[in-house]
């Protein structure tokens, strides 16, 4: 603990940050892992079978992995990545999404139309949430209290109180909806439709679409432009969501809910993850195996770096 | 116009509405029946392809489930009631289902079969054709209450002439089988030859003499037949096979007698699906059905699967369980269904035929999806797939 504050104090001098960027290779059952800093390739390592989500806890000691072939959750030591343990997960995991305190760990099963509760200390399932059919997106409100799981062939955002863990509301929107994302003021969530094409914006509160996000490329063909991750700066002004296949990402005002522009990074990117000072971002480009670095502020695509087979999900350290 | 306007409003307004959960309410139930017409001819050429007995239900069924798991939260419960028949008695089934209040009748059945079926039913169901490819049922044969989701013999063989265009192999030697359903076959692969500018520079028609079909696994004799019965060709490129009756395509790959790729009826085949996708979460789809099944999925089985999510999908939207609520929304420009293909399918609204892309497959992969990207579109890249707007013979009488 002493030696972190310590490492903290002396990078938080430094003019960059250096954070381990963790990215799960879908096809190649390996973790690629990256220096934020010099956006170099640290080392590749075992992950086990089609590892795909990929969290950290927030003091950065647990990395979580879905192996979704082996139908578990591998926790690895996020320095040495070496593995200290599973957590079982029920069959299939795709994504999941952590406690803002770091427990419990909400999975989505997709094979199951559950999502599973397991408490990351006792390695317990606490609980198992019949929700729609292939549950894939998973989000959590800042103040931890309401999870939100997408389905994608209901076509559904279920909201679940995380106490009770019961399904409170349901919110249809578009085709295929992957990825649910609330800002940091808890304000808004997004929820992105693959098939659709649309990002929805709703209102946690009153659970209603206020807006409908839509994207036009020119070049670009309407049914190639298929929203999944997206991420929202922490001032709530930005707001980044993947396009797959159109192999760009949009950048949204996150007042206006306005495109504001498209960045043209690798093929079929999937999932993004900021650096702790939102500095940077990072995609995974799951056609062209590389990870495309993000400058936040000026908007621009700064780097390609090559990683394994299929990059699917991607976290980064926290300080 | 302005009643589209209306409509699409009235379509904003329930997507924004949060869904209740209605689980205490009795639930509204929307029936449907999977209808089989078992064609009584010769076992297939593979034993790989022996139907089984639940060949389409099997698709059904994870219909349903997946119908009823979205329907909890709706309040909506989904039933198909599964029925074979044959040619001779479809016709009192489709009476039965009638006179039992059923609206939505899921068909898999040839094409002169679905046809009558259409006729029969008239304004009192809506027919979903789950298996018929016959492009004249979408042409001068067309029905106001028939809704085309297996794909048409035009739409297989655009895909298929997309890709050998893209291929460069512009040069055709036709075989087609003796069968009527053959013809129809390469009818449509003479119309994409012209729409993509291949030349068809060989025709044979293999004539089903009968025959001792599967004794011989296809070494003994048919070593022998085929290349004889290809030889002297004119120089090509490939051999496309019409063989709906599965006959004889099937022994051609390695057999032609000049060393030429086959495709259409064997070798490379135009598939609405193959059970080694993988692309567009297909993966835990095929998971799925195998878990249910215990089988692979097959054509037949995606098709009816794809119908009744259609209606599933028309239900939800709607939040209705109204029959005639949802075949107008299926049929209006709002409808859209997610099919495991990488897009959105509609419906094309002069013939009432699904758009979707083809899959080209071998015998253990997909080698490739049509359209390929370089055929563009006015409207959708899907509809440089069989009969365009401009080019269809179909007009359907005013529905009452």
């Amino acid at each position: 603990m002493k030696h972190l504050l310590i490492l903290a104090l002396c990078l938080s001098a430094a003019p960059a940050m250096a954070n381990r960027v963790f990215v799960t290779n879908e096809k190649g059952n390996d973790i690629t892992v990256l220096d934020s800093a010099t956006l170099d390739v640290i080392g590749t390592y075992p992950a086990g079978n089609r590892p795909r989500g990929i969290t950290i806890s927030p003091d950065g000691s647990e990395l979580y992995v879905c192996a979704s072939d082996d139908d578990l959750v591998r926790v690895f030591d996020p320095e040495t990545m070496e593995e200290t343990h599973t957590l079982p997960s029920g069959p299939d995991p795709e994504l999941f999404v952590l406690h803002p305190s770091g427990n419990p760990l909400y999975i989505a099963n997709e094979d199951d139309n559950l999502v599973t509760v397991v408490d990351v200390k006792t390695h317990q399932v606490l609980a198992e949430i019949p929700v729609g059919v292939e549950p894939e997106g998973m989000g959590v409100s800042p103040d931890g209290k309401v999870v939100i799981n997408t389905s994608e062939t209901t076509n559904m955002a279920h909201f679940i109180d995380s106490d009770s863990f019961e399904i409170f509301a349901n919110v249809l929107v578009d085709s295929r909806p992957r990825f649910a994302e609330y800002n940091h003021d808890g304000s808004k969530l997004y929820v992105s439709s693959e098939i659709g094409g649309t990002v929805s914006v709703i209102d946690p509160a009153t659970q209603q679409i206020t807006h409908k996000i839509g994207f036009d490329i020119p070049g670009v063909l309407p049914e190639a432009i298929q929203p999944v991750g997206v991420r929202v700066t922490s001032d709530g002004k930005k707001v980044f969501v993947a396009l797959g296949p159109a192999n760009r990402v949009a950048v949204i005002d996150g007042e206006t809910d306005e495109v504001r522009d498209y960045l043209l990074v690798g093929q079929r990117v999937w999932q993004m993850a900021f650096t702790p000072d939102e500095k940077f971002l990072f995609t995974t480009n799951g056609n062209s195996n590389d990870v495309s670095a993000i400058d936040v502020d000026a908007e621009r695509v700064v780097k390609s770096i090559p990683v394994g087979q299929q990059p699917w999900g991607v976290v980064v350290a926290p300080n | 116009m302005r009643k589209g306007i209306i409509g699409l409003l009235a379509g904003v307004c329930l997507l924004s509405a949060p869904v209740a959960a209605q689980e205490a309410e009795q639930p509204t139930v929307i029936r449907a029946a999977v209808l089989r017409v078992d064609d009584p001819g010769l076992p297939p050429i593979s034993r790989l392809e022996l139907p089984t007995d639940d060949l389409g239900f099997a698709g059904a069924r994870l219909a349903i489930e997946d119908n009823d798991t979205t329907g909890r939260f709706m309040g909506q419960d989904f039933e198909a009631k599964e029925i074979t028949a044959t040619p001779q008695s479809f016709s009192d089934e489709i009476g039965r289902l009638l006179s039992d209040g059923i609206e939505f009748i899921v068909l898999l059945a040839d094409d002169p079969v679905t046809l009558k079926a259409a006729d029969q039913v008239g304004d009192r169901a809506v027919i979903l054709n789950a298996r018929a490819r016959g492009d004249n049922l979408r042409g001068a044969d067309c029905r106001f209450n028939t809704i085309h989701v297996a794909p048409s013999h035009a739409m297989m063989a655009d895909a298929l002439a997309q890709f050998l265009m893209w291929k460069n192999w512009t040069r055709w030697f036709l075989i087609e089988g003796s069968h009527p359903a053959d013809g129809d076959l390469a009818a449509a692969f003479r119309r994409s030859a012209s729409k993509f500018g291949a030349k068809l520079v060989e025709e044979r028609v293999y004539e089903d003499t009968g025959g001792a079909r599967r004794t011989d696994s296809g070494h003994v004799q048919v070593q022998k037949q085929m290349p004889v019965f290809t030889q002297r060709a004119p120089e090509h490129d490939v051999v496309l096979a019409a063989d709906e009756a599965d006959v004889f395509a099937a022994y051609l790959p390695y057999q032609t007698w000049d060393p030429r790729p086959v495709a259409g009826s064997a070798g490379l085949v135009p598939r609405s699906w193959h059970p080694a996708m993988e692309a567009w979460g297909a993966t835990q789809f095929q998971n799925r059905f195998e878990r249910l099944a215990g089988r692979q999925m097959r054509e037949v089985d995606y098709q009816a699967w794809l119908a009744l999510r259609m209606i599933g999908e028309a239900a939800t939207r709607t939040q209705s369980g109204d029959a005639d609520t949802l075949r107008e929304f299926m049929l209006s420009d709002r409808f859209e269904v997610a099919g495991f293909k990488g897009q959105k399918l509609t419906l094309r609204d002069w013939d009432h035929q699904l758009r979707q892309p083809i899959l080209l497959t071998t015998g253990l992969l997909m080698a490739s999806v049509s359209p390929q990207e370089q055929y563009l579109h006015q409207t959708s890249q899907l509809d440089t797939l069989g009969i365009d707007r401009p080019e269809t013979e179909c007009t359907f009488q005013e529905a009452t």
